[in-house]
């Protein structure tokens, strides 16, 4: 017996005491910030992935006898940490990577997994992303491991743009974001998408701010309504949108915000009693008409005290789960390839996986926050309510990507 | 007019911020030579006990009982800590400041966790004071304000009229000689360093609330204060007040300036190409550059005029 | 002869360990401890051989790696750049960098030096994030090391084959820093290091010779980052920043500046520490940061130190004197160490309990954080540790003292 493999199964002894034997434990690596700025968006999602896999557990959706368990690792939202822990990861048997806060993460994630399964295909990993929505992900840096369960920003945008244009009250749209590659492809599809369509609507200023520093919004805030702003447009998400919000209020900005991150609980704390209508961008919300979600939204506030968020997150488990039981494996290979181009029915109707470049279609919401909603953030007493769905055909966009199974 | 007069209260009140904590650190160097490498760990000590004090008793008693346990932290940390290596000299002591930066840094998510903790402005100041150009401006921000000015002068006058504050000035300037004249000088290192450490954990205490109180608050603020006691040149009060305005001042009105440096040179006559291989340069804005000023203020300074723009002393 | 035996022993260690230790787990291992050492050995060619603190050594490091990057990238476009010679361009990438930084920064000495690079350090990374094309911004930029031209069938792909090059880069480097230390140059950084005034009067200017050492420990910083190049296949502005700084500083300290092969010890223990520790709980920064403050307080020789400290000892023939006393003071420590390790690791399960995590483990062991009792009993543990060794150690020590005269 070698030291390493003993020292090794040591390890593995002490870190995995718990689990029944006879099982089959499929373990699932999720590298996302949980400390610095961006803790409280890693721990909302660590704890989204705790309750979907428990519910998997419990229901055997996996297959007979196998289970799902995580392992979370804390990578401070830093490129060169997370592929540090994903060399962990992977040195520790696992084969399932997650990850979705920070683009500029996922950038160097879904490279070092391509790199490492074709050196070392017997611990090939499958990279699932839950919230990374930068476009080239599935486009110009496109590989067949990667999968995103999350709309891409340039979707949003367009169902987003959509809405704006449709608001005859707003005329002065200024876009404001973090400066890396997910800010900066927001900032290109407002642009792209907003100018020119309406004579009375401009953009009036485009911003970037590095991500994570600022902690006093307020000079932006003023810069905004120097500008007349009566819209902003933004992809902030954690603690960057949190603040920015907070500095709005402190101002007494009147604009509305449109985002893509809005629901967050630490972001909704901040928003205050201002009723700005702020209105957001995402794949579910609590005043979605779905009975077993609604449920699942109750079940997990009662058990974590927060507000249920990632829905992508459940729906992204549920899916890797039922490929897993159809291809009778848990093999990242032989999983990947039911993944790819699979139909899957959740309760918000018939969602797809697109093989071509691995992007998930799946019906997305444009929704204001209001009072008087049936579901309500206590915090302040408002809740989204649905102004407009998007069937999943309508968000497919055009792909430079074209994937091929593996040999 | 009205927006420059807004930019400039907000300039006003980071730049009274830094004040407050480079105050302190420009007292402990002047005095102890000992740049405190965690003197923005004091600060961010400072706005973790005010969240827990203000839970239990509200946010007033909490103003003045977390700048005190600040304090008290940190003459014990002189006293326990920093003295016993002083005989090891100064580069000793700024490996021992850089441990205890690193240490406390790991700490205080240990006891408050790693996310930003509910630190909120009081209620009665929680309120717009007053509207320009169509912006509210909190009355928090005017508190900051008063309490930077009222800390100022208190501070002022007691190294003006205070037996004490005439030991520590004249121990600034000839350190040798007020040992020679009998006082017993690591008392007054340690009182010092207390008291210094009380004002990095005022400045966190009306920081931490208007600002977030996180883990990382103390790294983000810790080098800026350096460049700002360096600059102000090592143990010079008034040099330190006005360094931290003027930093105060160049990055809060640096950020309305999103002007590319293409765009400023076309204005003198110079045109450039934007899609060159200097792409970057050209496109880099006035508010993007302005964060590296304070560094390269702070490593300029150093090398080329060790006492910074009013101290007597050199590093 | 006598003095090649440990390098000779070290390159039959270097060949021997990657069979003792083949699972990826014991490869990423290795990999990084020589990184770590080569930059740790670089490092202290500065603190401990000319006295210079510097808070920003990873800046060298970093444009090493960044340089190297780019010629992987070029590689990749066909350019004939074999992979293992990428730390000789990280090296030119070092150099080039500390000639800069150097020249700004080794006018001045000690405090004034110290500060200063903590300056450069906040001002490179800043520099570094307005000029994404060249650095990548947030993201960084990354590259694959097997794009290089195959030699002898190799393509540097596997983790094995990456431990090679950085064995044997770290044995050459270590090999060449340790030569340096030999020669004049060497000497007089000593000599400047103690008394920089005495140099001048010898003709020596004291800021020149501080430049050249820095601007050669700066091209072995950069080898360190060619190295780090092609092992993470990414180069960020978190490689620069004054975090990776810091770090080097902590591990170069803990395992003694004294020495030559203090900082060897050092890096090989952080890694340990860092990768070992850092997946059975999440407090191992905690550790090494109380690790370093104590060391600065009661062992500035670092690990390194203490151990010489028993040269003497053992050159008298005496050491045998010292282990019943030794061993004495295991319990104290033993229990010390637990409490310490206690209450740290109960704080940390606490937090995550709030942050959402289950009840979970520590260690192995199912112990609920938000009890009290185990809290009393790490307590309890630590003061009868602390009690133990109050009594303990000052025997211990004059039994040294005894034992060394």
């Amino acid at each position: 017996m070698r030291l390493g493999h003993a020292a090794a199964a040591v390890m593995a002894v002490c870190l995995s005491a718990g689990p029944v034997w006879a099982d089959e434990v499929v373990k699932f690596a999720l590298i996302d910030p949980m400390s610095g700025s961006f803790a409280a968006t890693g721990r909302l999602g660590e704890q989204h992935f705790r309750f979907a896999m428990d519910r998997i557990n419990e229901s055997g959706a996996a297959g007979p006898g196998r289970k799902f368990d995580l392992v979370v690792l804390d990578n401070e939202v830093s490129p060169e940490k997370s592929l540090v822990l994903l060399r962990k990861a992977i040195d520790d048997g696992v084969h399932y990577i997650t990850q979705g806060n920070g683009s500029s993460v996922a950038f160097a994630l879904t490279d070092a997994i391509a790199k490492n399964n074709k050196r070392d295909p017997a611990r090939s990993a499958m990279f699932l992303n839950y919230a990374a929505v930068d476009p080239a992900l599935t486009n110009a840096k496109c590989n067949w491991w990667h999968f995103r369960f999350d709309a891409d920003s340039d979707m949003k945008m367009r169902a987003m743009s959509s809405y704006i244009l449709t608001r005859k009250d707003l005329h002065k749209v200024y876009v404001f974001n973090q400066d890396y590659s997910f800010g900066q492809s927001v900032e290109r599809g407002a642009k792209e998408m907003l100018t020119g369509k309406r004579d009375d609507l401009q953009i009036v200023g485009a911003e970037r701010v590095p991500l994570g520093k600022v902690k006093d919004f307020t000079p932006y805030i003023q810069k905004m309504q120097a500008a007349g702003a009566d819209a902003v447009v933004t992809g902030n998400w954690g603690a960057d949108l949190a603040l920015l919000v907070k500095a709005a209020n402190d101002s007494g900005f009147k604009g509305t915000f449109f985002t893509y991150y809005l629901g967050s609980t630490e972001v909704i704390t901040e928003v205050g009693q201002a009723g700005r209508g702020d209105a957001q961008i995402s794949e579910w919300h609590a005043n979605v008409d779905s009975a077993p979600i609604e449920e699942m939204a109750a079940a997990f506030e009662a058990k974590y005290h927060q507000a249920f968020y990632y829905w992508r997150v459940v729906n992204m488990l549920d899916m890797t789960a039922a490929a897993m039981k159809q291809a009778n494996s848990s093999d990242p290979e032989k999983v990947g390839k039911v993944l790819a181009g699979m139909n899957f029915h959740n309760p918000l109707g018939d969602v797809s996986m697109r093989a071509d470049n691995h992007q998930l279609l799946q019906p997305m919401f444009i929704s204001v926050l209001e009072p008087g909603v049936k579901h309500v953030f206590p915090e302040v007493n408002m809740g989204f309510r649905t102004i407009g769905r998007i069937e999943p055909d309508q968000t497919r966009m055009a792909t430079t990507c074209s994937l091929a199974n593996p040999s | 007019m009205e927006q420059g007069l807004l930019v400039v209260l907000n300039g006003l009140v980071y730049g009274l911020l830094l004040f407050m904590l480079s105050s302190g650190l420009t007292l402990i160097v002047g005095m102890m030579g000992v740049l405190n490498l965690a003197h923005a760990s004091f600060y961010m000590l400072g706005a973790y006990l005010a969240y827990s004090i203000s839970t239990v008793v509200g946010f007033w008693p909490a103003l003045v009982l977390a700048p005190l346990a600040v304090g008290v932290i940190g003459a014990l940390v002189e006293r326990y800590g920093l003295r016993p290596v002083h005989r090891h000299g100064h580069v000793a002591e700024l490996l021992f400041t850089f441990g205890l930066a690193f240490v406390i840094g790991e700490i205080v998510p240990l006891i408050w966790g790693r996310l930003p903790v509910p630190y909120r402005v009081p209620a009665v100041l929680d309120v717009p004071l007053f509207a320009l150009a169509g912006t509210a401006y909190p009355a928090y921000r005017l508190f900051m304000m008063l309490i930077s000015l009222a800390m100022f002068c208190a501070l002022f006058a007691a190294l003006a009229k205070t037996r004490l504050g005439l030991v520590v000035r004249a121990a600034l300037t000839h350190p040798d000689m007020v040992a020679m004249l009998g006082h017993d000088v690591p008392r007054v290192f340690t009182l010092v360093f207390g008291a210094g450490c009380a004002l990095a954990g005022l400045a966190g205490v009306i920081a931490g609330n208007a600002f977030t109180t996180e883990p990382g608050m103390a790294r983000s603020l810790g080098a800026i204060v350096f460049a700002v006691v360096v600059m102000g040149g090592l143990g010079s009060l008034s040099g330190a007040l006005v360094a931290s305005l003027l930093i105060g001042l160049v990055q809060t009105v640096s950020i309305g300036l999103d002007l590319p440096f293409y765009k400023a040179l076309s204005a003198l006559g110079i045109t450039v190409d934007v899609g060159g291989r200097l792409h970057d340069l050209w496109l880099l804005s006035v508010n993007r550059a302005a964060p590296v000023v304070p560094y390269l203020l702070l490593v300029l300074v150093l090398a080329t005029r060790p006492r910074g723009l009013l101290g007597s002393r050199s590093a | 002869m006598k003095r090649w035996a440990p390098w000779i022993a070290a390159a039959f260690a270097a060949l021997l360990l990657p069979h003792l230790f083949a699972s990826g787990f014991g490869l990423s291992l290795l990999n990084r401890m020589g990184i770590a050492i080569v930059f740790a050995l670089s490092f202290n060619m500065l603190l401990g051989q000319g006295g210079m603190l510097d808070f920003g050594h990873a800046i060298m490091l970093g444009f090493g790696g960044f340089l190297a990057m780019h010629a992987m990238r070029l590689a990749g476009l066909g350019w004939f750049i074999p992979t293992p010679l990428l730390p000789l361009v990280g090296a030119a990438g070092g150099l080039a960098s500390a000639l800069l930084t150097g020249w700004i920064a080794t006018r001045r000495d000690r405090t004034a030096f110290a500060m200063i690079t903590l300056g450069l350090a906040e001002l490179v990374v800043a520099v570094v994030l307005m000029f994404p094309s060249v650095f990548g911004g947030e993201e960084g930029i990354n590259g694959d090391r097997s794009d290089g031209p195959a030699i002898l069938g190799f393509d540097f792909g596997s983790q094995m084959q990456v431990y090679h090059v950085v064995a044997v880069w770290t044995w050459i480097s270590a090999l060449l820093m340790w030569r340096t230390t030999l020669t004049p140059l060497g000497r007089l950084a000593n000599a400047v290091r103690d008394n920089p005034e005495r140099v001048g009067f010898l003709g020596y200017d004291p800021a020149r010779v501080r430049f050249r050492v820095y601007v050669l420990s700066g091209l072995f910083a950069g080898i360190a980052g060619g190295l780090q190049a092609i092992n993470d296949e990414i180069m960020t502005s978190g490689n620069i920043g004054s975090e990776a700084s810091g770090a080097v500083l902590l591990m170069t300290f803990i395992g003694g500046i004294g020495t030559f092969w203090g900082p060897i010890l050092g890096a090989v223990l952080i890694v340990l520490l860092q990768v070992a520790l850092g997946t059975l709980t999440d407090a191992w920064q905690l550790y090494s940061g109380l690790l370093f403050v104590a060391m600065v307080v009661w062992a500035p020789g670092g690990l390194a130190g203490i151990l010489l400290a028993h040269a003497p000892v053992m050159r008298a023939g005496r050491l045998g004197q010292l282990v019943g006393h030794y061993l004495r003071l295991i319990p104290g420590f033993a229990l010390a160490l637990a409490g310490v390790a206690g209450l740290s690791e109960l704080a940390f399960r606490l937090e995550a309990i709030r942050g959402g995590a289950s009840t979970g483990r520590i260690m192995g062991l199912a112990i609920d954080a938000t009890a009290a009792w185990p809290w009393l009993v790490a307590a309890v543990l630590f003061l009868a540790g602390a009690a133990l060794l109050n009594r303990t150690f000052p025997q211990a020590r004059a039994a040294w003292q005894a034992a060394a005269q």
